[in-house]
């Protein structure tokens, strides 16, 4: 192709356009969302993560972070660090703080006990100013301490107030404003946040052997010294150390996870819209193609090749595309700055709203590719436009799709797929999204086909404006195929993501057995657990108290191999990495179910027996009779395996990985875990009783965790609903344009029907039982499509057990057969309205 | 009249009685008012005064629903550019003012009248898949299938060409005789208003002309 054919095609193109964008504001529109919304997520989620990297140092506590889970660093181990830089130290645990005062409520707090150079980044903000040390310092033989805003209501106590922690007193003397490395702790804290000097800890008798507590150990570097390398020395100097340790690139922790993780979700949710919206796109470029179908012809019978055709149509839609992929990309580029101030509140850290370039670039490559998939099929036919149409007034679109044709329009199917998966974080999410995608593309279609087939064959019911509407149904050219498609699509998005996020919050509040325990009781001694049983005992009201031996152990070898050398996959990596909590029983626990070998005999006391949880045995690629070898307080147990259990820990019942036979364990000091059931009114006799006689013991109410996490998840939903909500606009804009392109001919109808002696109310009843019938099959439609879509999410992606829930079907069900049948009657009106004179004159 | 443009005097002051039976043709140049004549006879639009009364109703009072069922029950209209629903058969579209009707036989008196209009092999083509003759055929079909007392024909051979369209006057003529319904036929070609029993000629939206033919005064 030379310049000069090149520039005729611009010339004429040029041309063509000045009949204006009137066509194209719902192809505009539809392009603009969905890529304002795919830069948007990605724009903000870079936000957050440059915030992340920004304040590192901050968000870890140091260079270089060091927990260890139930027990602290050895003298060795401390020594060493002490010599990589400054470090400091402090626990972190749930506990109970207990009011001095009378009239004082005693809560669940999240403890953080914590030494004078604490933080080493960044400062604890102090209402009303002040300095975190010396509010912690000792005065007149007390100790201080500061907590969170919520923590004064929910303790009823206010500055120079006193607390019990455990056995130890503090004053309450500031209120924290800002903790710089908070981090996941906002979400995942039951409590509000209390810190005390580490020094109170030893009267506070909190930490005990095998208290559920975690030791904190954080590092400056001298300037220069990297952390990956200081990491690198760690792991070599203490190979078994059992610790979790983390670099500046890893600050985020869970957060970085989850940040990564949402972020795809949303921008697969984003991405859905724009492939609705893409319907919208072609079915614009079909209808504007259809409308120049006599200039084509003209072209042609002047001697224009296909090939200039096709070029001066695509450059024109070019043009119109790139027109709105930048308004996409504006409005994804403005939206983080206006929602900044919104959700600051519900980040651990500060975003840096800025424009960057790679979210605008991905989210505009996306716009462009999903208009090339969606104007290829038009174009091509366009191209193909004989002369002869001026002669014929032939329909375009009827003609087969050459080959050839075909391969080119696959060929950009894939390099969408391609691009989608590769800009992924999570491929295989991707992979499975593609497939979705792919499969309600050929469903849609089909299962319109399948109702024009039904409406066909149906037969002819009694009620004409049903016989008629079913006849309008399955009609040539009739709308069925691009309503289903359009809204189907929309709706199947909005289905798939409701169901998805109404069995996450499903699992976490309605699936809560009705007799789940009201209370989880963490770090009993034995020295105390006869007394509790007791205690419990008095209260009337008070059910089950199950109680569970509880100790901790790390496990050092997979099948005989030390686990430094095995292979273990990324998804199981947390249960090597620290330790984990261990038990011994004589009979299986409750809550989990065999799924290979058996249950040792109730007087067991042969060789150490052990039964795994069946799911992580599977990452460890071994099973029953292998070997798995637990180092609990330094001495290592090595216990075969006589059975899987699969564990079902929705049930809220106490359950551990490992549950070993009874026998060598039950000698080693360990505490206890117990779970109660008890009525709504022994409740709070309960919490009194036993966090005044056993201050050391963490009570948590089950109903307050799960509210915790049900709160979270609200706003997670929140999100995914918004995004979800895009698609269904996307699908009415592209409902509202197919609406739109078959209104001429509605209207040419309902004029012909009222000369036929049709009255109005029978050509709306026509009508409307038309888009009834039409509504209520998309509805079902997306909801068989979007049921599927979720039930593979929860099950495959999530691995949660599923629950299908009809209040969401019906929705979708009544809201989409009113949508359509509101669009559908809002276009009938304007169709009844017409006055007939100017359609039937002799044209 | 009342368009979009503001009031607009078309018809100016017509009077004009065409009895039961009579087959009257309207003549006159573009412009003249003819298709209103016939929009304003067959209750498409609204005089904005005087009297219209067809098969004995007044129309001043009717509105537009009561209109659609007097144009059922006792009108048949043939248009110029057929006007057939394009996504109907032929079977369909004439079955369609019976459905209307409520007719529990419409299907079957909707093939019989294909079958009369020589289309009883084409009942489930689409109209695109018609010639223009079929399709207009089609069109003479569903104007009589409900036997109307009064039948409106504008311009009906006017896209067809000479041969095709004289089948379809013949055609149009015979039915309205045989059924001794009224026809009003606007056109423009005097062979054909000569075959009428009456010729009015309207100019300017007055009546300028009326007679009879010579062969309506031979049949007298």
């Amino acid at each position: 192709m030379n310049l000069a054919y090149l520039r005729l095609a611009v010339t004429l193109a040029r041309r063509e356009m000045r009949s204006g964008l009137g066509g194209f504001r719902l192809f505009i529109a539809c392009l603009a969302l969905g890529v304002g919304a795919i830069a948007a997520i990605l724009s903000f989620s870079r936000a957050v993560e440059e915030g992340l990297r920004a304040d590192a140092r901050e968000i870890l506590g140091g260079d270089v972070a060091v927990s260890l889970l139930y027990r602290e660093a050895t003298p060795e181990q401390v020594a060493w660090l002490g010599k990589q830089g400054e470090m400091t130290r402090w626990i972190d645990s749930r506990s109970m703080a207990r009011p001095v005062k009378p009239d004082g409520r005693t809560a669940l707090i999240q403890l953080k006990a914590l030494e004078p150079a604490y933080p080493l980044y960044g400062a604890v903000e102090l209402q009303g100013g002040g300095s975190l040390a010396d509010a912690l310092a000792q005065r007149d033989g007390v100790w201080g301490a500061v907590v969170e805003e919520t923590g004064l209501k929910r303790m009823n106590v206010a500055l120079g107030d006193q607390l019990k922690v455990g056995d130890a007193t503090v004053e309450l003397r500031g209120v924290i404003v800002r903790e710089p490395d908070r981090g996941m702790n906002a979400f995942a804290s039951l409590g509000p946040r209390l810190m005390i000097p580490l020094a109170a800890i030893a009267e506070s008798g909190l930490a005990q052997q095998g208290s559920l507590l975690t030791w904190e150990y954080r590092l400056r570097l001298s300037p220069g010294a990297s952390d990956l390398q200081t990491i690198g020395r760690m792991k070599a100097e203490f190979p078994e150390a059992g610790w979790r340790v983390r670099g500046l690139g890893d600050a985020g922790g869970s957060l970085q996870f989850w940040l990564s993780r949402l972020t795809q979700f949303l921008s697969l949710v984003g991405l859905a819209a724009l492939l609705v919206g893409g319907v919208g796109v072609g079915n614009a470029i079909s209808s504007f193609l259809t409308a120049r179908l006599r200039t084509i012809a003209t072209l042609k019978c002047l001697g224009a090749p296909q090939r200039l055709v096709f070029l001066v149509y695509f450059l024109q839609i070019g043009a119109l595309a790139l027109l709105g992929v930048a308004i996409g990309v504006v409005i994804g580029a403005a939206l983080p700055f206006l929602a900044q101030s919104a959700i600051a509140d519900l980040l651990p850290l500060r975003a840096r709203v800025d424009i960057y370039i790679r979210p605008l670039l991905t989210a505009g490559t996306f716009g462009l590719l999903v208009s090339l998939l969606f104007a290829l099929l038009p174009l091509l036919r366009a191209r193909a436009v004989s002369a002869a149409t001026l002669m014929r007034g032939a329909v375009v679109g009827s003609r087969r799709v050459a080959l050839g044709e075909l391969a080119l329009i696959a060929g950009a199917a894939v390099v969408l797929a391609g691009f989608t998966v590769y800009v992924a974080p999570d491929r295989r999410t991707a992979a499975w999204f593609v497939l979705g995608a792919t499969g309600a593309f050929i469903a849609f279609p089909l299962l319109a086909r399948g109702l024009m087939w039904a409406a066909a064959r149906v037969g002819k019911p009694r009620l004409a404006a049903l016989r008629l509407a079913l006849a309008n149904l399955h009609r040539p050219g009739s709308p069925t195929p691009i309503v289903m498609l359009s809204l189907g699509l929309g709706l199947t998005v909005l289905v798939a993501t409701a169901l998805i996020e109404g069995n996450l919050r499903e699992q976490l509040t309605q699936r809560i057995p009705r007799d789940a325990p009201a209370f989880f009781f963490v770090d009993i001694q034995s020295s105390q657990i006869a007394d509790f049983e007791k205690t419990i005992a008095a209260v009337p009201g008070a059910g089950k108290l199950e109680e569970v031996p509880s100790l901790r152990g790390r496990i050092v070898k997979i099948a005989g191999q030390p686990v430094t050398q095995a292979m273990v996959p990324s998804d199981a990596r947390w249960a090597v990495d620290g330790d984990r909590g261990l038990t011994y029983s004589a009979t299986q626990p409750e809550g989990s179910r065999l799924v290979a070998g058996e249950w040792w005999p109730p007087d067991y006391r042969g060789p150490q027996l052990v039964s795994f949880d069946a799911a992580l045995a599977g990452a460890f690629g071994i099973g029953i009779g292998d070997t798995i070898t637990v180092n609990v307080l330094g001495r290592d147990i090595e216990a075969r395996i006589a059975s899987l259990r699969r564990i079902e820990w929705q049930t809220l019942s106490i359950n551990f990985v490992f549950v070993f036979s009874p026998g060598l364990l039950d000698k080693a000091p360990h505490t206890y875990l117990a779970t109660v059931k008890a009525t709504p009114e022994a409740e709070e006799r309960i919490f009194r009783e036993v966090t005044d006689r056993f201050p050391n013991v963490t009570v948590v109410r089950i109903r307050d965790a799960v509210q915790t996490a049900s709160d979270v998840l609200a706003n997670i939903g929140l999100a995914v609903r918004l995004i979800g909500l895009l698609s269904i606009v996307a699908g009415i804009l592209v409902l509202a344009g197919a609406m739109l392109a078959t209104q001429r001919r509605r209207i040419h109808e309902a004029v012909v029907m009222k000369v036929l002696g049709a009255t109005r109310g029978r050509i709306a009843g026509t009508f409307a039982w038309e888009f009834a019938t039409l509504g209520l099959a998309t509805a079902l439609a997306s909801l068989a499509v979007g049921t599927a879509a979720a039930y593979m999410v929860v099950r495959n992606l999530m691995n949660l057990s599923w629950t299908f829930l009809p209040a969401v079907a019906v929705t979708v069900a009544m809201g989409a057969t009113a949508l359509t049948l509101a669009f559908g009657l809002a276009g009938t009106l304007t169709a009844l309205r017409q006055r007939p004179l100017a359609l039937l004159r002799n044209e | 009249m009342a368009s979009d443009a503001g009031l607009v005097n078309i018809l100016r002051g017509i009077t004009l009685d065409i009895a039961a039976g009579e087959i009257a043709a309207v003549v006159g140049p573009s412009g003249a008012g003819k298709s209103s004549l016939m929009m304003v006879a067959g209750g498409l639009e609204r005089a904005t005064s005087g009297r219209v009364e067809v098969v004995g109703h007044d129309l001043a009072p009717l509105d537009d629903d009561a209109r659609a069922r007097l144009r059922r029950d006792h009108l048949g209209i043939v248009f110029q550019g057929f006007h057939l629903i394009p996504t109907m058969t032929a079977h369909e579209n004439v079955a369609l003012p019976l459905e209307f009707a409520g007719r529990a036989d419409a299907f079957d008196a909707a093939q019989v009248a294909l079958v009369r209009v020589g289309l009883g092999h084409r009942l489930s083509h689409y109209p695109a898949q018609l010639s223009g003759g079929e399709q207009q055929r089609v069109a003479v079909a569903r104007a009589f299938v409900g036997s109307p007392r009064l039948l409106l024909a504008d311009e009906p051979t006017g896209n067809l060409d000479g041969a095709t369209g004289k089948q379809v006057m013949d055609l149009l003529f015979e039915l309205a005789r045989s059924g001794g319904a009224t026809l009003i036929l606007i056109t423009h070609d005097m062979v054909l208003a000569e075959r009428c029993d009456r010729i009015l000629r309207i100019a300017d939206g007055l009546v300028v002309d009326d007679r009879r033919t010579p062969h309506a005064l031979a049949a007298q």
